[in-house]
């Protein structure tokens, strides 16, 4: 090659890019709006302060219900948003690291080790069957694909109901965490900020640090070179090959990371629950929820899967206490009380839904996002 | 005799129940700039993607520097050294313009003499560096898909139509830029409509009509005789100009 103008001068620094410690972190994907880093903050912040800004087990509960969705919305996000890929078989990897870690804590005994084997043998289990998937079926059309997912997910749905001297089959599987996270266990012999770090504190903050460093870590990995080609495929796959990008193995790479993340965020489920079953890790519904928040929050974003997460749970955890308190004010005027009724809260989780999607196509992330960009 | 880079030969290509190429034959030689010409359904573009393999060839053979690629994989055919630019501006247009550079750059960060070099070609570009893709113009767009091609060392360029739907500053500007990719020694061959761009740019020119080769030979040659381009082509090229 023979450069055959002179130097124009390059308009950036491409080879000692300075960054800040924040956009280090952040994998130089920043919020790009206030309003959405405000909110990302004080969810940070909340759900980082829970067990002393709440008391009573209903709030803690809920914060950690969010901390495990955020990594599962996440993970699905990298598959749906920056893959353009539609698997069902999602909560079956949620459900594998659930199982995971169960059957290795009530098999094996209460310890470290237990919960690190099961946590290994799901994580091999999750990124065997989804290379298995991706090999198999990401070759097909996108539709087959789904259908495929779909199957194999129910298959192993049905597989861990009947399979019950492992599994517990329908009533699952309890079981003891490790001493220290037994809520007898006491860290502190003293109250610290009045509250008793016990075990279940510390249990939430496991979940908190190890969410918090899976989604940073999905952070990077849609923001690496890898990510970019994940985009460039779901935008235009034959574009994508024709620079030389082999399709089918980069769609299977992501299809395992987004596996093995959910495997994690089912083994933290089943941490915090000191439980698992078919209603609380492999259930269908669960993979609607997860749909949902993907879309209430933004595809593509990872940040809409922060916000999604934690209204969606909010959603359904309060949802019911304010209809209730709703439907109490209004006594006596016809037709409403009836209307708000807490039994009627799917109802208004739908229209909450379906207002949403109308309000925000692109998600709340991108709708913030949008408008800072109409006022610059 | 020049050696040939990229040869084909009888190559049929049947998309779905329809019979497009009927057996295609052409040498395309290295370091030459040759024009691949013909009215609208003669069969152009499923040349270039049958090349590319985006569209596998039912019968015949294509050679890329003496190797049998009729039934490579299209990533490895980009992988031999072969860059495609698909017509209407295909670029991404989610990523950022230096995004779409970085992503054509697959075997390492863009040497910054290539890069200075590519944006000599195209400056536009430099002032959208950091904005989406999508935001670009038409001709801006353009000229980032043929960034993409060049943004590391490629043995032969196959662009199709560059110059479709531009503005003919942009048209203009375009010819420059393939003149420069000329200057450069870089093999190309370009599908072009604009029979005044394809004059100002082809070493060699290919006519194409209902999926055969009906003419090869110097661009210089039907450039001077208007009867052999409205006989191939049913025009002038007073009239293009």
């Amino acid at each position: 090659m023979t450069a055959t103008s002179a130097p124009t001068g390059l308009p950036f620094d491409e080879t000692t890019p300075r960054k800040g410690a924040l956009q280090t972190i952040l994998s130089s994907d920043l919020p790009r709006s206030k309003v959405l880093s405000f909110i990302l903050l004080a969810i940070l912040l909340v759900l980082a302060a829970t067990p002393f800004l709440f008391s009573g087990s209903q709030p803690i509960s809920t914060a950690a219900k969010i901390c495990v969705f955020i990594v599962l919305v996440a993970s699905y996000d990298l598959l749906l948003g920056y893959s353009g890929i539609v698997s069902f078989a999602h909560t079956m990897f949620f459900g594998i690291g659930g199982y995971g870690v169960a059957i290795a804590l009530e098999r094996l005994g209460a310890t470290w080790t237990s919960v690190g084997l099961g946590l290994a043998a799901a994580l091999g289990s999750s990124a065997v069957l989804a290379v298995a998937i991706g090999l198999l079926s990401l070759r097909v059309r996108a539709i087959f694909f789904s259908m495929i997912t779909l199957a194999v997910a129910s298959a192993v749905a049905v597989l861990a109901s009947q399979l019950s001297d492992i599994t517990g089959g329908e009533d699952g599987l309890s079981f003891q965490l490790p001493h220290a996270l037994r809520p007898a266990f006491r860290l502190l012999s003293e109250p610290f900020l009045g509250t008793v770090v016990n075990g279940r504190i510390l249990a939430y903050y496991l979940l908190f640090f190890v969410a918090l460093g899976t989604f940073l870590l999905l952070l990077r990995i849609v923001n690496s070179p890898f990510g970019r080609v994940l985009q460039a495929i779901r935008e235009n796959e034959f574009r994508a090959e024709a620079l030389g990008y082999r399709v089918v193995a980069y769609r299977t790479v992501a299809s395992v990371i987004s596996a093995l993340a959910a495997t994690v965020a089912g083994a933290l489920m089943a941490l915090w629950l000191r439980y698992n079953g078919p209603d609380t890790t492999l259930s269908f519904s669960i993979m609607i929820d997860i749909l949902l928040m993907v879309v209430i929050g933004g595809m593509g974003t990872m940040y809409g899967a922060v916000i999604g997460a934690t209204l969606f749970v909010l959603a359904q955890s309060y949802l019911q206490v304010l209809m209730e308190a709703g439907s109490t004010a209004l006594s006596g005027i016809p037709v409403l009380p009836n209307l708000i009724h807490p039994d009627r809260w799917l109802l208004w989780l739908g229209a909450l839904f379906i207002v949403s999607v109308y309000a925000f196509p692109g998600g709340i992330v991108g709708r913030l996002r949008q408008g800072r960009s109409s006022q610059a | 005799m020049r050696e040939p880079l990229l040869q084909l030969e009888a190559v049929q290509t049947h998309i779905g129940p329809y019979h497009i190429l009927h057996g295609v034959d052409f040498a395309v030689p290295a370091g030459s700039l040759t024009m691949l010409l013909g009215r609208n359904g003669a069969g152009k573009t499923t040349t270039l993607r049958t090349i590319m393999g985006l569209w596998q060839a039912s019968s015949g053979c294509i050679r890329f520097d003496g190797r049998d690629i009729t039934a490579t994989a299209t990533p490895d055919i980009a992988r031999a050294g072969i860059a495609y630019v698909p017509e209407s501006m295909a670029i991404f247009t989610d990523l950022t313009v230096r995004e779409n550079i970085v992503l054509a750059a697959r075997s390492g960060p863009v040497d910054s003499a290539r890069l200075d070099w590519m944006l000599g070609l195209f400056p536009a570009l430099k002032r959208f560096w950091n904005l989406p893709a999508g935001n670009l113009s038409g001709g801006q767009k353009q000229m980032l898909a043929i960034a993409r091609a060049i943004a590391e060392p490629r043995r032969l360029l196959l662009v199709d139509e560059p110059t479709k739907g531009l503005a003919p500053v942009m048209v203009r500007s375009m010819i420059e830029a393939f003149k420069a990719l000329k200057a450069a020694g870089e093999t190309i061959l370009l599908v072009e409509q604009n029979f005044y761009a394809a004059s100002a740019l082809g070493d060699d020119v290919l006519v194409m009509d209902d999926g055969r080769i009906v003419h090869s030979g110097a661009m210089s040659d039907l450039v001077a005789d208007p009867n052999l381009q409205q006989r191939l082509l049913g025009l002038s090229l007073d009239a293009h100009q």
